[in-house]
């Protein structure tokens, strides 16, 4: 009953006229700062902060969400038309997202994005109703050494995530814990590979290497090779995901929904490792994984699904603990201050109309989403018919415009360019570039949580056992690592494969 | 919305070395102020709190500007090189604008590149354990850490950082040896000490007092008792002449014309010492300052004695 009665006051607090219209805004520009690639919402909402100082809290934190929730539908626009993931959660959306729209199903992969985020942002809306209190204990308990064993596992889904070579994939992910380790040292303090740069001493910035690798590197590969891509199909009918296309689909949604929720609650770049998760547990669940990055329709609906599911997730322990757990919340929170609302455990008993508001406003936001989205479709198709000409300097553009307006920097441009140039050279010789983004958000993290527990220990290495979350990850990590050479899985594996071919053939 | 906004911005950069150099008429144009942190921290709450007010009192629009990197020292470090026009003035946060160019090689900046307008606020450290925990006071503190070297494991955020000097300087005051955890910011820090897989934190009084309900906070850097945390002893009540904080102030490059900084610091003083701005900043756990240029500047001089000071015991001082 008191759920009834907190619902009936979010509606009574979001269905006025204002907050409505600034909801609607906020997902607006929430799906235009997801589509333009390098503009985030971080960005976006630190922009629009100033213009909300005449607002109520609650109008102002309505559209400050609704920029990060929409951000999460608009950021796989771009990976799935050129390849160029629009917010870095999206870039493993491009892999199979991008070799759909090759083969002229771009309608389809982008329906299927649209569709997944609608149902995993409801779902993670009722998540954070029902269970925000109890789950914000569930984020306590991870401690450095919790957090080294689920970035450990991180690391060993690097490895599913090879398509090709996973010796190539296994390279590439070191490189990348290499390059993570630019920059100065938490624990020490000392700078490291900096080579007296200023810009480095922060690491390796991960949107100048996503616009790079995916971006730049593409443009020039179409300069090279230039792509044959099938006719856009203009008929409606199939711009929209078909009912094989749900079948395939809605597992991957559920599932991903699910896992982006309970990843999102804890600290970190949650929507990308989240969609990463997705992506590998897809294909390790999936009956033809070999399928897998040339354009199979779980690869696109299973991490849609997940990185829009964290978001919701993320907002758990804002509201119940005060603790922001990633750039995005921590933006909201000092807004918090400005209007005067004191932030902390107490918040929804003290601001039950702020809660609830926003709760309420995700589901109008969600849906309005869809409303905006499934239109723009078929706008987005026609995209893909400008003449490349024309399309690329457009795309190098707005990547330079875009990397430069992060922190006005043109060290972070030429790193852009490097990256690009790098992110070509690797792909002649084909090397999966998933990998390396993921071990660059994953590497500083693992470093210094793994130095971290062991100061913690007093330099003890035990304590990853003895802690029983970590202990249980840890295990998992251990039986995906030997599961290969365990006899009876493989050959279990291979009859299931035999099989699945047999019925194929 | 975005693009047409980052334009006007590009504009805004292309007109402002165009304008003329003089008080009379200063100011001609926009006035960047630029937040060495990220969005959202606790140098940007301050700036947008003083941003409507600023701009009533110069009658031009202040762009608020992020530049993080490096503990700040990336912006502050740009900055010490800017047109000293007075169309930009910078954030700065003591100690680490002393810190830095103390202890770090790619730090490139001095100290007095930097000249205060003001320091507005300041924020007191203090030492903070999980609720539930078996230490009550800082006595029982003290005495578990004197009978355990290098037991208790304290959480900080950032090395070379305030909470960092604060540690040093509380073992050298206590004859203790604590076992410091270095996270990269407060957010990391509070979650380690509630989940309890720390003892304590050197915690800043905002998030104290956002987190008093599941902490027991021992004492505080302050001379008197703050409004917000009345529970909570000084240090100075408990015996010891330690006032650990972070100030946070305004400034523009050092060759900035005596006449434009003194309008800059008018502005900034008066913002700053107006009603709605301090009671705000109180209500969230901050210490109202409003020191001006000179005594800014006198202030950041002994402080900068004190920290070369401590420096040399720890041997952190960068060797030239």
């Amino acid at each position: 009953m008191d759920l009834l009665n907190h619902l009936v006051l979010g509606s009574q607090v979001l269905f006025t006229p204002i907050n409505i219209f600034f909801c609607f805004i906020g997902v607006l520009m929430g799906t235009l700062v997801g589509v333009l690639p390098g503009l985030g919402p971080t960005a976006a909402i630190a922009l629009l902060l100033p213009s909300t100082f005449h607002m109520t809290p609650v109008t102002a934190i309505i559209m400050l969400a609704g920029i990060y929730y929409g951000a999460m539908y608009g950021g796989s626009t771009t990976s799935i038309l050129v390849n160029i993931p629009g917010e870095a959660a999206s870039v493993i959306t491009c892999l199979d997202g991008y070799q759909m729209a090759l083969k002229g199903r771009a309608g389809p992969a982008l329906g299927i994005a649209a569709f997944g985020s609608f149902i995993a942002g409801t779902l993670s809306i009722i998540g954070l109703m029902l269970v925000a209190p109890p789950l914000a204990k569930f984020a306590l308990a991870f401690g450095p050494p919790e957090y080294f064993a689920l970035m450990l596992l991180g690391m060993v889904v690097l490895i599913y995530l090879a398509a090709g070579s996973m010796l190539k994939a296994l390279m590439i992910g070191v490189f990348g814990l290499l390059l993570s380790t630019i920059g100065m040292d938490s624990i020490s303090g000392t700078q490291r590979l900096t080579f007296g740069i200023l810009e480095f001493s922060d690491g390796v910035g991960l949107i100048p290497a996503i616009m790079g690798l995916f971006g730049v590197a593409e443009v020039i590969v179409n300069l090279e090779e230039g792509i044959t891509r099938s006719v856009v199909t203009t008929r409606v009918r199939d711009l929209m995901p078909n009912l094989q296309d749900w079948k395939d689909s809605i597992w991957p949604i559920l599932r991903g929904s699910v896992l982006g929720f309970f990843i999102g609650i804890l600290p970190g770049p949650a929507p990308v490792i989240s969609a990463f998760t997705s992506y590998a547990v897809e294909k390790k669940l999936s009956k033809y994984p070999e399928r897998f990055g040339t354009g199979v329709i779980e690869g696109v609906a299973g991490p849609e699904s997940a990185n829009n599911s964290a978001t919701g997730g993320a907002f758990i322990p804002l509201f119940t603990l005060g603790i922001p757990c990633n750039s995005v919340i921590a933006v909201l929170l000092g807004a918090f201050m400005i209007y005067g609302i004191q932030p902390g455990p107490m918040m929804i008993d003290k601001y039950p109309d702020l809660f609830w508001g926003t709760v309420m406003s995700m589901y109008l936001g969600n849906v309005m989403l869809l409303v905006l989205n499934l239109p723009l479709i078929g706008i987005w198709v026609q995209v893909l018919k400008v003449p490349y000409p024309i399309l690329f300097p457009i795309i190098l553009l707005f990547c330079l415009i875009g990397v430069f307006s992060l922190n006005y920097s043109s060290v972070e441009v030429a790193l852009m360019i490097g990256f690009g140039i790098f992110g070509y050279l690797a792909r002649k010789f084909q090397y999966e570039m998933a990998p390396l983004v993921l071990a660059l958000v994953l590497g500083p993290m693992m470093e210094s949580n793994v130095r971290l527990s062991l100061v913690i220990s007093q330099g003890d290495p035990m304590i990853f056992v003895t802690h029983p979350i970590s202990a249980g990850l840890m295990a998992v990590t251990f039986v995906l690592l030997v599961s290969p050479f365990i006899p009876w899985i493989g050959k279990r594996r291979k009859k299931l494969q035999e099989k699945v071919g047999g019925e194929e053939v | 919305m975005k693009k047409i906004s980052l334009c006007w911005l590009a504009v805004a950069f292309l007109l402002v070395p165009g304008l003329a150099i003089g008080a009379a008429d200063f100011p001609k144009g926009p006035i960047t102020y630029i937040i060495p942190f990220n969005p959202g921290g606790q140098s940007d709450v301050e700036a947008r709190l003083q941003q409507p007010s600023l701009e009533k009192n110069l009658g031009t629009k202040i762009i608020v500007e992020y530049k993080p990197g490096a503990g700040g020292a990336l912006a502050w470090t740009q900055f010490s090189k800017a047109k000293p026009d007075g169309y930009t003035v910078c954030g700065i946060n003591i100690p680490h604008i002393i810190l830095q160019p103390l202890s770090q090689k790619d730090a490139a900046f001095k100290t007095v590149d930097l000249k205060p307008l003001c320091i507005f606020e300041s924020t007191p450290i203090g030492l903070a354990v999980k609720k539930g925990s078996k230490i009550n006071t800082l006595k029982e503190f003290i005495d578990f850490a004197k009978a355990n070297p290098g037991k208790i494991t304290v959480g900080i955020s950032g090395k070379l950082s305030g909470h960092h000097m604060a540690s040093l300087q509380f073992e050298k005051k206590t004859g203790t040896k604590l076992t410091l955890v270095t996270f990269t910011g407060a957010a990391p820090q509070a979650t380690a000490l509630l989940g309890g897989h720390i003892e304590a934190i050197w915690g800043n009084s905002s998030d104290l007092v956002s987190y008093q309900n599941d902490m027991k906070v021992l004492a505080i850097g302050t001379e008197k008792r703050m409004d917000t945390l009345p529970d909570v002893p000084t240090f100075q009540e408990l015996g010891m002449k330690f006032y650990p904080r972070i100030d946070r102030g305004v400034a523009v490059p050092k060759d900035t014309p005596a006449d434009i900084a003194a309008k800059l610091e008018k502005a900034f003083l008066d913002t700053v010492n107006e009603k709605e701005y301090l009671a705000k900043i109180t209500k969230a756990g901050f210490v109202a300052m409003g020191l001006n240029s000179r005594e800014a500047m006198k202030y950041i001089a002994e402080e900068t004695e004190e920290y070369t000071k401590l420096l040399v015991e720890h041997d952190l001082l960068l060797k030239k």
